[in-house]
């Protein structure tokens, strides 16, 4: 297709067969995108799908290998953002990539200040910095600085700047992570407004109530490739999860009966009431028993990973009471968490997790030394009797437990990890996603170890997106959609397809309205 | 866990460099390692480049431990004026002894919780951190001293410079005294290990449970102390306090002292006899370049010359022609192993 | 120190006493202001306190700016100065350059301007009536003419120079060069730089004396400062030698600590840099004032040399002007 012959009828944006690959590794396999003009269009996968791999290229951040793009009918091929600029294409990330300390003026205008005599027209540039922003409602001080104003306001004055750049395209990447309901709110009042000027609108978010408000239609990714286009209005929400998840419903795993829903009566280890923190998770209420898995299903984002980071202290919940053995406990921080018998295998292993520069020894007995505190160190023999017992008990594959663990495979940083854990002989071990990454003879044996340690009455909190595994282990599954625990399966409840459903589920305040202390963030901060 | 960094052939640079820088003093001047007893005092100048080095090694053991933690201490330097400063003016006032030296480790100690105050509960970048106090401290030492350089007479504080025990110049005995207090203080516990640990991954020992703030201001406190001991020899050296010249620059010795000794300025894996090798051999090529009878124009160039052939035997990129035979242990040598004891590890 | 600030604040206070009867009988008092860069070394404190000193001994009402080394702040002052119409401005110039417009405000004004301590660059002389500074190149000079006499021309000289690069260790250097030159049994046998500190000189005298045989190969120690001197002094007892006997010590500033070192024997001589500086510009002043006689361009400073045989007295009549 080129310039001369592109009949007007054209998409705005046409990707065709695109593939870029890493060190071997296929981001992206053939995928087609079709964006058109006026049209708020999601683009929706799991970790690994291909979402931040297309907006890149189609950026100029990347270079594709192989197939086409095509703007309007004429092939394009930036080569860099500013490139991408010029092409009208326009890109606002999470993280506003603007300059805080800059004026609101001076980041519209950065790089195409108007000028008067070789000088900045500083008149000029406010006149017109309070006219592009007066279409999005924003009266603001435009001479103050961008990092005085919230995000959402930030967010709005970088849409600005893309569109008053002639943006056709406008690339939104999760801009709605760290907005409240009503920022929210406002946004897509400014996205809805663009739709009606006919620029065509790429909207990433995991939040799937914010695509059937806001969205036209939907693509699919997963591992790299294209799993559909569909219009949003003929999408049920069931099949948009069953989509991303990456299953055919009909064939979904095998169920297992484990039994009639059981309410279990035992008193809680662990017990959290109302606990949340604003912008992160809704407040929800969480019992652990001994001996019991409790597994967080949903999607990417759904608040699962915030939810286990609460529990351990990693971060501060805001709200609510925890209690262990009935008596209120405070979390300040992991420190907390570690005296009080909890272990936690954070998602992301090497920033949070391994100390890559120590050996596996010392990776082994880190937590179990914290605990005892600095001035008991555990002697240098009993440090290795505990390294190789491990070693040896998970079958961590390493030449000697001297080895800087940096240099170890991924799963076997995560049986280190958990030998770390296990070593301090916690009454409540919380792992996100414990199998990710993680070879597949790995996989099967820390499944076979989690069932295990279950059997020995320890407590288990899993975070897994792996549905099958997690009707595998557990009989407990805490369903979170859009920040919200929406969903608890008991017993025989628990199988692939009621989690699904439970996290395709329409009626978001069925669950959540149970508990009085429920209030979006929005409400709660003003 | 040993004193210095694991595996034997890994120090081969620090230890090569002394000696070679020892061994072209030699050459230099002949009379290099003649030793004699000068009034009960060992006088020669080897025993220069280990008495001069002293108030260098003292900051590298503190800065070594601040580094090990991906930080840095700029203000040491200015530590030593204030430490100095203050055991003049003290001893000048007519106080005691002990009393002199409790006020002026208590001042070091005082900076070292402010410097560790400001990175581990405030969060400020090390270096702006340190920054702050580099620049106030010469100010609050030339307000202590009036900005004067104010002289003493006491012996017994001058002892602390240019005394000896058994011999041994007394900064060379009090270097070796906070090296081996020093060592034990981490390697026979566990801080040795936290110090690392947090100097890696501070994210992941804060969630394995190490109390990262303790661990911090506890190295900012034991740097700041081995300032002040630095500024009390310097100050006893000269029987005077000299806020404006005091420790001068020498924060950046120090750095450089434990940058020759192998400790990287990312954090982790420390060895403190290492960073007091990397200040001698820092001190031996200062002694070696007076003695050698060179325009002083030359000396910082010769310097930096012999640093960048040390810096450079010990770039990974170099090092992996080097022999390296790997000081590890195999699985089982030890003992078999024990089932586990209880609940969490059962198979 | 504080008994010291309760004498300073009672001469100020009987100076103000006596200054304003002054006013009332004299009906023409001088005022002077003055630009001073700040108070960064003992000398530079003692400079101001002189200053201060030999203004209540002429009657004239001295006005101290402290300019804490910046060159902004002297040219506020020097404008504040005009605006108040002194009868006269000082300035000890932080840097040479940046001048030329504020002192001709002051031309304009007609107030005559005296440099102390510092010359300046301009193109246009007649911007200051006069500099008063020493003559470091001379300074030099002294000390070597003082050493070559005292050994009979024949001495092997250790020199302890200043920071490298700066100008008074190039000229106290150039200074004792020539008089070396002119004495062919004088040589400087090793020349390192101290850096104008006690500890460096200290430590640059050790590796001498280790260099020249223990010491016995070294007749004399020229110290570019007396802070290295004295540094150096410790050094050649610490060797078990005698400073003063077996090494002589020569060195220029003329701070109350070398004088102390003198008066025990330990040093012998130095070359006095005067803290003095306003002293003769007042007198420059006045007559000027008088009879309009304009004073030559630069008033060289005396570089006047001290032996032990007035060290005692000297220290006593300094120890408190530092």
């Amino acid at each position: 297709m080129t310039a001369s012959t592109a009949p007007p009828s054209a998409p705005l944006l046409a990707i065709r067969g695109l593939s870029k690959a890493f060190l071997g590794v296929q981001a992206l396999d053939g995928v087609d995108f079709t964006l058109r003009h006026g049209e708020i269009h999601a683009l929706l996968g799991e970790n690994g799908a291909g979402k931040s791999t297309l907006i890149k290229t189609l950026t100029g951040v990347y270079q594709r290998d192989g197939g086409t793009v095509a703007l309007e009918g004429r092939e394009i091929a930036p080569r860099g953002v500013e490139e991408a600029q010029r092409l009208h294409i326009g890109t606002v990330y999470q993280e506003v990539n603007l300059l805080p300390n800059l004026s609101v003026a001076e980041n519209l205008f950065l790089g195409r200040q108007p000028m008067r005599w070789g000088l900045v027209d500083r008149g000029a540039m406010r006149r017109r910095a309070r006219a592009v922003l007066q279409p999005y409602g924003l009266s603001i001080d435009v001479t103050a600085p961008l990092g005085r104003f919230s995000v959402a306001t930030q967010q709005i004055i970088a849409i600005a700047r893309a569109v008053d750049m002639s943006a056709k395209v406008l690339i939104l990447d999760e801009p709605t992570a760290s907005l409240d309901a009503q920022e929210v709110a406002v946004l897509f009042k400014v996205m809805r407004t663009l739709r009606s000027r006919g620029i065509g609108i790429v909207f990433v978010t995991h939040f799937l109530d914010q695509v059937y408000e806001v969205c036209d239609s939907i693509t699919v990714l997963r591992n790299g490739r294209l799993v559909g286009e569909r219009r949003t209005a003929e999408l049920p929400r069931l099949d948009l999860v069953a989509m991303m998840l990456g299953r055919e419903l009909e064939a979904a795993a095998h169920r297992i009966d484990l039994g009639p829903a059981e309410v279990d009566s035992r008193p809680p280890l662990a017990s959290f009431k109302g606990f949340g923190k604003a912008r992160s998770v809704e407040p929800f209420d969480l019992d652990i028993r001994p001996g019991e898995v409790v597994a967080l299903a949903g999607l990417l984002g759904s608040g699962r990973t915030e939810t286990v980071r609460l529990v351990f202290g990693m971060d501060r919940a805001d709200r609510g009471e925890a209690t262990v053995d009935g008596r209120t406990i405070r979390l300040k921080g992991p420190r907390d968490a570690v005296r009080l018998g909890f272990g936690f295998c954070p998602e992301d292993r090497k920033k949070e997790g391994i100390v890559g520069e120590l050996s596996v020894r010392e990776n082994i007995i880190l937590a179990l030394q914290a605990r005892q505190g600095w001035l008991k160190p555990i002697p240098r023999r009993r440090q290795e009797e505990i390294a190789d017992r491990f070693i040896r008990l998970l079958d961590i594959r390493t030449p000697d437990a001297e080895r800087p663990i940096q240099l170890l495979s991924g799963g076997n940083q995560q049986k280190a990890l958990l030998a770390r854990w296990l070593a301090t002989e916690p009454r409540l071990l919380i792992l996100d996603e414990p199998t990710r990454g993680i070879d597949v003879g790995a996989h099967a044996e820390i499944i076979r170890l989690i069932e295990r340690l279950c059997a020995d009455g320890m407590a288990l909190l899993v975070v897994s997106s792996e549905l099958e595994e997690i009707v595998a282990y557990s009989r407990r599954v805490v369903v979170l959609r859009d920040r919200r625990h929406v969903a608890e399966l008991r017993g025989g409840e628990v199988s692939v397809e009621r989690i699904v459903a439970a996290i395709a589920s329409e009626t978001p305040h069925a669950i959540a309205s149970e508990t009085p202390a429920t209030g979006s963030g929005a409400e709660v901060r003003q | 866990m040993t004193l210095s960094a694991p595996g034997p052939s890994r120090n081969l640079p620090q230890y090569g460099a002394l000696i070679a820088v020892l061994l072209a003093n030699w050459l230099l001047f002949p009379d290099f390692f003649a030793i004699r007893l000068q009034d009960g005092r060992l006088f020669g100048s080897l025993i220069d480049v280990l008495n001069r080095g002293a108030p260098v090694a003292l900051l590298a053991i503190g800065m070594t431990m601040v580094i090990a933690t991906r930080g840095v201490d700029l203000s040491v330097g200015a530590v030593m004026a204030i430490s100095g400063a203050i055991a003049a003016t003290m001893t000048g006032a007519g106080w005691s002894l002990p009393a002199v030296l409790a006020a002026s480790l208590a001042a070091g100690l005082l900076c070292g919780l402010w410097n560790g105050l400001l990175v581990a509960v405030l969060r400020i970048q090390p270096i702006i951190a340190t920054l702050i106090l580099m620049v106030a401290g010469r100010g609050i030492a030339q307000l202590v001293t009036e900005g004067q350089i104010v002289t003493f007479t006491s012996p017994a504080l001058a002892f602390i410079g240019s005394g000896s025990f058994l011999t041994v110049p007394m900064p060379v005995v009090l270097t070796i005294v906070a090296l081996a207090v020093t060592a034990l203080l981490v390697r026979a516990t566990a801080l040795g290990l936290m110090i690392e640990a947090v100097g890696v991954n501070r994210l992941s020992s804060a969630g394995a449970g190490v109390n990262t703030p303790v661990v911090l201001v506890a190295v900012y406190v034991w740097c700041g102390l081995c300032a002040a001991v630095a500024g009390l020899i310097v100050t006893a050296d000269i029987r005077g306090a000299d806020a404006n010249n005091a420790g001068l620059w020498l924060e950046l010795d120090a750095i450089l002292a434990v940058v020759v000794g192998g400790t990287s300025l990312l954090g982790g894996r420390f060895g403190l006899v290492l960073s007091v090798v990397g200040a001698l051999i820092i001190q031996a090529m200062n002694t070696g370049i007076l003695l050698s009878g060179f325009k002083p124009e030359f000396n910082l160039i010769v310097k930096a010359g012999v640093l960048l052939v040390v810096l450079l035997l010990q770039s990974p990129t170099l090092t992996l022609f080097l022999p390296r035979p790997k000081g590890a242990r195999p699985i089982g040598t030890v003992k078999p192993p024990v089932a586990p004891t209880s609940g969490g590890a059962k198979p | 120190m504080s008994r010291k600030w309760v004498i300073s604040a009672a001469t100020a206070a009987a100076a103000l006493f006596i200054g304003l009867g002054g006013v009332q009988a004299a009906d023409k008092k001088l005022v002077v202001g003055f630009s001073q860069i700040g108070s960064e070394s003992g000398w530079r404190a003692a400079e101001t306190k002189t200053a201060k000193a030999e203004a209540d001994k002429r009657g004239i009402d001295l006005k101290i700016s402290d300019a804490q080394q910046k060159q902004e702040n002297q040219i506020k002052a020097v404008r504040s100065f005009v605006a108040q119409g002194v009868d006269a401005i000082f300035i000890a110039p932080v840097v040479a350059t940046g001048w030329d417009s504020v002192l001709k405000e002051a031309k304009e004004a007609k107030i005559p301007v005296v440099l102390l301590d510092r010359q300046i660059e301009t193109k246009d002389p007649s911007l200051y009536m006069t500099a008063v500074t020493s003559d470091t190149v001379h300074e030099g000079r002294v000390a070597g003419e003082w050493l070559a006499k005292q050994t009979g021309g024949k001495c092997a000289v250790v020199e302890l120079q200043g920071t490298v690069g700066s100008s008074p260790a190039i000229n106290r250097k150039k200074g004792f060069d020539e008089i070396v030159a002119k004495n062919p049994g004088m040589k400087i046998i090793r020349t390192q730089s101290g850096d104008f500190t006690r500890a460096k000189g200290k430590e640059v005298m050790e590796s001498f004396i280790k260099a020249e045989n223990g010491g016995k190969g070294i007749c004399a120690v020229y110290a570019h400062n007396d802070d290295m001197a004295v540094g150096a002094i410790q050094a050649i007892k610490e060797a078990g030698l005698k400073p003063g006997k077996d090494i002589l010590v020569v060195s220029i500033d003329g701070v109350p600590d070398i004088f102390k070192a003198m008066s025990e024997g330990e040093a012998n001589a130095t070359v006095e840099l005067t803290p003095n500086m306003a002293g003769p510009a007042y007198d420059a002043l006045i007559a000027f004032k008088k009879d309009g006689k304009a004073p030559p361009k630069w008033i060289q400073t005396e570089s006047a040399l001290f032996t032990p045989d007035t060290a005692k007295a000297e220290y006593e009549r300094r120890k408190d002007a530092y």
